[in-house]
């Protein structure tokens, strides 16, 4: 048995945000209750103190790259989700594009069956066509049966309007959500960072903004048609941002989730580094602040990190040549919180962002109440602490954070009743 | 007057105000450069003016000196000028070539160059097809860094002589409606003369097709005017007092290709079109120049035309920069900061 | 290591009763002056040479040319020399080619700048004749030199350094002896 003693309980699905107690009893939550109103019998029961610290439901991370099966020397299962532990999450969602690439059952079983030394829960998406060639479906169905949550072909978009309709009409009929890169790859072939005065002045060619929102519209139209659930991964254009707000108000399933490098950084400030490269490219100024508006009215539905690793001397070369990603587990929380204490969104609905949000687009629930999974994130908004890329869990240390100073972070993670980090 | 410390004996001394009064550790790019230090590499490049019309050119100055010659792009002009100007230092070179290089093997571009490092030249002279490739390699090598071309980003010897050029015909560099005409967008030389001009108040206008002249170069000097952009050539040559034509590129990955007829008839610069502007207006072109098409060869010929000089400047410039970089003693640089 | 100055060796009125008897010998030891031209050596060497000249028309009325001859890249100690010398540039505005020239510097130590002098010189052309000037002989020579034409020996000793200053160039006018002070 666990108690969480002294906490304050932000839980968005019952709108709680209060100084409560949670006792958790082998994966359940057994009792949520005002401080000091559970009892247990000494030497039965584990204590945390959780005092000024906000005990929230686990968070779940629904866009990452775990590189298992086939990429093992930039990271494996363990390790990734031991850095995403410390980053305060408690599922984690890995992209297909491994080697081989998640397109069959046989490679979920393998990967569920990896994930048992895991340190958070793992919820695989599979891809939507075979191989992700983006010729014909992948075994879709069959994936689903065997634990997969989710479909896309992330890496690069689902190939054709074509194709995206008939992973869409089969998806709706299973159930689950599409998850697109929305690209347009003839605008963005080639490109390296986001098209603008930036990577004039650097010589770098750059897509376009319109790159990801014309892959936006294309993905909605088919939603649309299809009546499909469908959520736009990484979304990092004020254009993107404007057709899903449109597309919700008009009532149609569609979400998006964007990730912490984008409502942090922008353009300008990439120059030659590759810790700073990545797809889709880190946007303008004004992208960024629409992004971070998005993020408070409920535009936007999840925080998702996309975090992609790659070994150093991959990165160690040209900024064209380099491949694209950046490790994001542990500065989410904390990259987040910097828009809490810039008074740019709530706490609660940062909360929300990372929990409630992603969960609903995976059609499953998250929060802390009696019987549910003991899954929780425990926080701090104050703690002042610095992010030190070598001292990461990830195998991989292209970040652009290190050595960052934060103020408030990941300071426990529960997974299944089980306390997976501590700081 | 203080001396500076030099050996005891050692003769003839240098003053303090005979110092160069900034230290090089390499020559990256023209954008993080002032205009007095712009001013001053030129005025060092002319000494070596003088040394071209000496019936002996070679100099021992830099004898014992390796200078490393790393060409990952296919480049005849440059690549001989600058190993010229090495040979007339009297300094060593070692040369690597795109065509036989390992890189076509696979081997990335901070091994080659570490390779390159490990046989101790003093410099390594640059020019690679990627963006930023000589800002990467500075970052990683102790030895001076000097950019003979970064992808579509700068291409500082080329500005440098260009400015050169125009100092010597025209007496100065301040305040000239320079127009560059071309594919802008992909060109380092416009680049690298637009940020070197800018820096002396000159008024830039820039024409070329519209998919290669994007609105962004407008503020891409982010200091002064914005450039002006125009549709058309003849408004662009309308009392320009120095145009530079830049070379069609025609292998673009990526691009869908643009007629060359169409090029021609649109933006070559012919001498109906070249007396639009001022009387005497100087024609530069980086070369290699295709008569006929982005240029007429009476123009090429004719009395504006700097291209001979350009050449002969280059080799000023280039020599000039090497004796800053390498051309004196001192141990190995202290904390880089690259230029 | 600081400099003292220790005593004046010229005042303005000597340095410029020697650059006077200078010229006459320079005229005398000449044999004709149509081929004679001056090559002062950067940067004091210059105004030196340009005084000289104009002593020489006074003189004579012969209109001897002068030029200017920067060695810094003729130096042997670039390795050994951490500052880094800004160019100057030289201009001479006469072909070398079978002229009697005079190099003039202002000071005569190890030879070197000499040395260099001559190599420049030669890169231009072939004179027929060289032969040195200059206002002060320090002794310590580590190279076969000599000049012909000396304004004033002075016996030194290593940590002795001789500054020559001249109007055009330090606003004041005078020999001093410096030493070298650890």
């Amino acid at each position: 048995m666990l108690l969480l003693k002294g906490g304050r309980l932000i839980d968005p699905a019952s709108g709680t945000d209060a100084p409560r107690d949670v006792l958790i009893e082998g994966e359940r939550i057994t009792a949520v209750e005002l401080p000091g109103k559970i009892s247990a019998r000494k030497g039965e029961v584990q204590e945390l103190d959780v005092a000024g610290l906000i005990v929230a439901p686990g968070f779940i991370d629904m866009h990452c790259h775990l590189r298992e099966p086939g990429g093992e020397n930039s990271e494996t299962i363990e390790t990734g989700t031991r850095a995403a532990a410390r980053g305060g999450f408690t599922a984690v969602c890995p992209m297909p594009n491994t080697r081989p690439v998640h397109d069959n059952a046989s490679v979920t079983r393998s990967i569920l069956e990896r994930a048992q030394s895991a340190h958070t829960r793992v919820w695989p998406i599979g891809a939507a066509s075979a191989g992700s060639r983006g010729e014909e479906l992948a075994e879709i169905a069959a994936m689903q049966k065997s634990g997969v949550v989710a479909v896309s072909d992330d890496g690069h978009p689902i190939a054709t309007a074509k194709l995206m309709r008939q992973v869409m009409d089969y998806c709706r009929s299973l159930g689950m959500p599409v998850i697109d890169h929305c690209e347009d790859v003839s605008l963005a072939a080639g490109a390296s960072m986001r098209e603008g005065p930036a990577s004039i002045r650097t010589g770098i060619r750059g897509m376009p903004a319109a790159a990801e929102t014309i892959g936006v519209g294309r993905d909605i139209l088919m939603a649309e048609l299809t009546g499909c659930r469908f959520h736009v991964a990484h979304l990092s254009a004020r254009g993107s941002l404007e057709m899903v707000r449109v597309a919700k108000h008009k009532g149609l399933a569609v979400s998006c989730e964007v990730t912490p490098h984008h409502f942090t950084m922008i353009d300008e400030e990439v120059g030659y580094d590759t810790h700073r490269k990545m797809n889709p490219p880190l946007g303008s100024r004004e992208d960024r602040d629409a992004l971070i508006e998005g993020l408070a009215d409920g535009t936007v539905d999840a925080i998702a990190t996309d975090h992609a690793p790659h070994e150093p001397a991959t990165k160690e070369v040209e900024f064209d040549r380099a491949p694209f990603g950046i490790t994001g587990f542990e500065t989410a929380l904390g990259l987040a919180l910097e828009l809490v204490n810039a008074k740019k969104i709530g706490l609660a609905r940062m909360v929300e962002l990372f929990t409630v949000g992603p969960a609903r687009v995976l059609g499953m629930q998250r929060k802390i109440a009696v019987g549910e999974p003991a899954d929780i994130t425990v926080f701090s908004t104050e703690h002042r602490w610095t992010y030190r890329a070598a001292e990461s869990a990830s195998k991989s240390r292209n970040t652009p954070f290190d050595g960052r100073e934060f103020r408030g972070g990941p300071m426990a993670t529960i997974v299944a009743g089980r306390v997976v980090y501590r700081r | 007057m203080i001396h500076p410390e030099t050996s005891a004996a050692a003769e003839p001394r240098i003053a303090p105000e005979e110092i160069v009064p900034f230290r090089f550790n390499d020559l990256l790019a023209i954008e993080p450069l002032r205009a007095d230090e712009i001013t001053f590499l030129l005025d060092q490049a002319k000494p070596f003016q003088e040394i071209q019309r000496h019936p002996l050119k070679k100099l021992a100055t830099l004898r014992g000196k390796t200078v490393g010659l790393a060409f990952f792009e296919p480049s005849t002009r440059t690549r001989i000028s600058f190993s010229t100007a090495a040979a007339r230092l009297g300094a060593d070179t070692m040369q690597l070539q795109a065509e036989s290089s390992s890189l076509q093997k696979g081997e990335s571009l901070l091994d080659t160059v570490r390779t390159l490092d490990a046989m101790k030249p003093d410099c390594i002279v640059m020019r690679h097809r990627s963006s930023g490739a000589a800002d990467f390699v500075a970052r990683h090598l102790e030895i001076p860094v000097l950019n003979a071309g970064d992808g579509t980003h700068e291409h500082p010897t080329q500005a440098l002589l260009d400015a050169l050029t125009i100092r010597d015909r025209l007496g100065h560099l301040e305040g000239w409606n320079v127009s560059i005409i071309g594919d802008i967008v992909h060109s380092r030389v416009a680049r690298s003369n637009i940020h070197l001009l800018s820096r002396f108040g000159c008024r830039i206008t820039l024409c070329g097709p519209p998919m290669w002249v994007p609105p962004e170069l407008e503020h891409l000097t982010s200091s002064g005017e914005p450039l002006r952009r125009v549709a058309r050539v003849e408004e662009a040559l309308d009392g320009a007092d120095i145009v530079i034509v830049l070379r069609v590129q025609q292998e673009r990955l990526h691009e869908p290709k643009l007629p060359l007829d169409e090029y021609v008839m649109l933006y070559q610069l012919t001498q109906d079109r070249l007396r639009l502007a001022r009387p005497g207006a100087l024609v530069l072109h980086p070369g290699p120049m295709i008569r006929g098409l982005e240029i007429d060869p009476a123009v090429a010929d004719g009395p504006q035309s700097c291209v001979l000089e350009q050449v002969t400047n280059g080799l000023a410039v280039r020599m000039a920069l090497l004796f800053l970089l390498i051309g004196h003693g001192g141990e190995a640089f202290p904390a880089k900061d690259p230029i | 290591m600081r400099v003292v100055e220790k005593t004046q060796l010229m005042s303005a009125t000597e340095i410029d009763r020697t650059l006077q008897r200078v010229a006459h010998e320079i005229v005398e030891r000449s044999g004709g002056t149509v081929h004679l031209a001056l090559i002062g050596v950067r940067r004091r060497g210059v105004p030196l040479a340009q005084r000289i000249a104009r002593a020489m028309r006074a003189i004579d009325g012969v209109d001897v040319p002068v030029g200017t001859l920067d060695i810094t890249l003729y130096r042997d100690d670039l390795s050994m020399v951490a500052a880094q010398p800004v160019l100057q540039s030289s201009e001479i505005p006469f072909s070398v080619d079978d002229k009697d020239l005079i190099l003039v510097d202002d000071v005569l130590y190890t030879g070197r700048t000499i040395r260099a002098a001559m190599n420049g010189l030669f890169d231009l052309g072939r004179p027929r004749r060289v032969r040195l000037c200059v206002l002060i002989d320090r002794g310590h020579r580590e190279l076969p030199i000599e000049a012909a034409f000396i304004g004033r020996t002075v016996q030194t000793g290593d940590m002795e350094i001789i500054e020559v200053r001249l109007n055009e160039i330090d606003q004041e006018e005078r020999v001093m002896l410096v030493e070298r002070v650890p």
